[in-house]
């Protein structure tokens, strides 16, 4: 990876891809992930979104991108893109589009769809070996709607819809390996409070043809209810206790990108969060907290 | 050189589409539409054809791809059937506001439950108010030729909505019929190269589609954007068969009329089973009945004007539905009588029949036993009720078979 073109994090400062004057909340952790995201994809871009917060990046007749844009449904924004990709090859083909107006597909989804509804589209995209981009800014809830768990809410996790008690009661899905299953021709999980590690995985995949997926944690301070300005510090929380392992599948190989040696216990990612604040008050409960450490201890001795 | 072959409805769907240069088909696989995907991939397989198929795993998707293909500039043909056309339905009222050009063929099925595999409409009909062109067919001729045409029409710069031409499962679908083959110069020549005016996504001239917009007013203002669209298409429609017909010879009008201008009665239908409505009306010319029939080929845009023009002085009109909307009765009937009602003019007393749902035949002999009912309340100057085609006999059957499930008691 140290071929690529962003070296140091200075590097990560010299192009800008999308506007801002957006209308996403404050401290958005999925924003901060799709600007990472476009300024190192560059500007011919078409991104095919699926319905979820982002999708309110782009309200008529204004948008933040330096690329095209294509709004499609909850369910199918994969296919949206397969039928774009279909199309710039069928032009370029046949001669009605040069080469050098070609554009890089990318769909841009929340977790709702990733997770869940857009699951099946997307599959069926990677079966098909399709050459495009997947971005799924998890924010582990369905945030535009008010923060309802989805297939990626973490155990324990209060939501709109898991609002006593221990939380929400199921285990967050592991899409990751759903994904790897399937034999991609990339796949990462990345986190733009590790910007570096971001730069280094889009600039790897930016040079392999095939399926390209992508799921970033994204800090949600409305839906985890903590203050905007923590996005960045919940995020690094998030890797260094182990919570969030950041890793690639290539060549059918599964790589850990950055192994924490000396992993803070999960208390002090999960004690900064609103929808933790049960584990913590009006006592302890040590047992669903243990729980939680033991099933993050239990996955880095299972790799 | 126009040649003439025997092809299913399907074959013809996909001949329209081979015809139409089509670049691009999302395709996924139902009864009775299959063979129009497989026809068209076995022509690409072998050269026969330079388009490309892509299998999507749903409708759904394959119907996004449509859209999303013709948001990025080529010309695109898919297909789909019932229970198909329901799974995509979201992206079917979606994509006429991108204002995108496609022709999708529908074939008839009925709708679940019970599941079934035989044709009527209420697949079709739930797509009426997507914003989508409906075209429906009565032969396979009719089939190729509109595809032709809903090219041209989805295509013109002021409608750029997808078009869906319509047949019936099995009856048209399945059904080898003599065929037109057109050449394939000639109808490039009559929809000339394809033109994707705004619709292209390309590194120098980025675009945003299908926005969302938080303001009722831009709201209103698209959606009435694409009903006008919609509406002008019967003029588009109008200058598209007028240029076919010079073309190709053959004459397809908004509203197909069989022997009214003369008529006192008439039967009002769409599909197939029209065919039959013909040869009932020549029996019944043959015992002194003056009666013929109406053929609404355009569903949406609804030819209103077209339809009081044909009707106007007529007495009795009997609009058979093979459809049937819950709680309310057959939906071109409504759709009928709407037109109708505050007119000024001489208009028929209008019956409606509900028939031939999930395949079931309509007879001659009860297209005789309509005209006779009509007939009655002409007499007596009053709209009849909704009544189902059903014989007792088929009463009988049902009951036996109910006793076999142990759902009813004899």
């Amino acid at each position: 990876m140290s071929e690529g073109l962003i070296k140091n994090i200075k590097d990560l400062a010299g192009e800008h891809n999308l506007a801002s004057g957006t209308s996403i909340c404050a401290g958005c952790g999925a924003l901060e992930t799709v600007k990472l995201f476009c300024d190192i994809l560059g500007k011919n871009t078409v991104f095919v979104n699926a319905a979820g917060c982002m999708t309110l990046l782009a309200i008529y007749p204004f948008t933040p991108f330096s690329g095209s844009w294509l709004y499609t449904a909850m369910a199918s924004a994969s296919a949206g893109a397969q039928g774009i990709r279909d199309a710039l090859d069928i032009l370029i083909k046949k001669g009605r589009l040069s080469a050098a107006e070609d554009l890089k597909v990318i769909v841009l989804t929340g977790d709702g769809s990733a997770y869940g509804m857009g699951l099946s589209a997307t599959s069926a995209a990677i079966d098909r070996c399709l050459d495009f981009y997947y971005l799924c800014y998890n924010n582990e809830g369905y945030g535009n709607t008010g923060h309802q768990d989805s297939a990626a809410t973490p155990y324990g996790a209060r939501t709109a819809t898991s609002s006593s008690g221990a939380g929400f009661i199921g285990r967050k899905k592991d899409l990751f390996s759903i994904w790897a299953a399937h034999k991609p021709a990339y796949l990462a999980t990345v986190i733009a409070a590790e910007p570096m590690d971001f730069a280094r995985k889009v600039e790897t995949a930016m040079k392999i043809k095939g399926p390209k997926m992508f799921i970033s944690l994204a800090p949600c301070p409305t839906g985890w209810h903590y203050e905007p300005h923590q996005t960045v510090s919940i995020g690094k929380l998030a890797v260094q206790t182990g919570i969030w392992p950041l890793k690639e599948y290539k060549d059918g190989k599964v790589t850990h990108t950055k192994v924490i040696k000396e992993k803070l216990p999960v208390e002090e990612y999960l004690k900064l969060q609103g929808r933790f604040e049960h584990l913590f008050t009006p006592e302890k409960n040590l047992v669903l907290i243990n729980e939680i450490q033991s099933s993050v201890d239990q996955y880095w001795i299972d790799i | 050189m126009t040649h003439q072959i025997l092809v299913t409805g399907n074959a013809a769907a996909a001949w329209g589409a081979r015809l139409s240069s089509v670049d691009y088909i999302p395709a996924f696989p139902i009864t009775p539409q299959t063979e129009i995907i497989e026809t068209l991939s076995g022509w690409i397989n072998n050269g026969e054809m330079d388009s490309h198929l892509t299998m999507y795993e749903s409708e759904h998707s394959m119907i996004t791809a449509a859209g999303s293909a013709a948001t990025a500039g080529v010309r695109v043909f898919t297909a789909t059937s019932s229970q198909g056309l329901m799974y995509g339905m979201e992206m079917i009222f979606a994509i006429p506001g991108w204002r995108v050009p496609f022709v999708l063929v529908n074939v008839s099925r009925g709708l679940a439950s019970p599941i079934t595999l035989e044709c009527d409409h209420n697949d079709i009909l739930a797509a009426r108010d997507s914003g989508c062109i409906q075209i429906h067919c009565s032969t396979c001729q009719e089939i190729l030729d509109s595809v032709i045409i809903g090219y041209k029409i989805s295509e013109h710069i002021k409608i750029r909505l997808p078009v869906i031409v319509n047949l019936d499962g099995f009856y048209l679908s399945f059904t080898r019929e003599p065929v037109e083959i057109p050449e394939q110069h000639k109808v490039i020549q009559y929809l000339g190269e394809y033109n994707p005016m705004n619709d292209i996504y390309s590194a120098s001239a980025p675009q945003a589609r299908g926005l969302i917009v938080l303001v009722g007013s831009q709201y209103s203002y698209f959606r009435y954007q694409a009903h006008l669209a919609n509406l002008k298409a019967l003029d588009v429609y109008k200058e598209a068969a007028e240029e076919f017909t010079l073309q190709f010879g053959r004459n397809y009008s908004v509203i197909e009329s069989y022997k009214i201008d003369d008529a006192e009665y008439c039967f009002i239908m769409v599909g197939s089973f029209s065919t039959k409505a013909k040869s009932a009306a020549d029996l019944l010319r043959s015992e002194g009945w003056r009666i013929g029939l109406i053929r609404p080929r355009l569903i949406r845009p609804f030819p209103s004007e077209e339809l009081r023009i044909l009707l106007s002085g007529i007495k009795g009109a009997a609009v058979i539905d093979q459809n049937i909307s819950f709680g309310k009765g057959g939906i071109l009937y409504t759709e009928i009588t709407s037109a109708l009602y505050g007119a000024d003019g001489n208009y028929p007393v209008t019956g409606s029949f509900i028939g031939g749902l999930g395949g079931r035949d309509i007879t001659i002999d009860e297209f005789i036993v309509i005209a006779g009912e009509m007939r009655e309340y002409v007499q007596k100057g009053k709209q009849p009720d909704t009544r189902l085609l059903f014989t007792e006999d088929e009463l009988q059957q049902i009951k036996k078979i109910q006793l076999i499930a142990g759902t009813e008691n004899s």
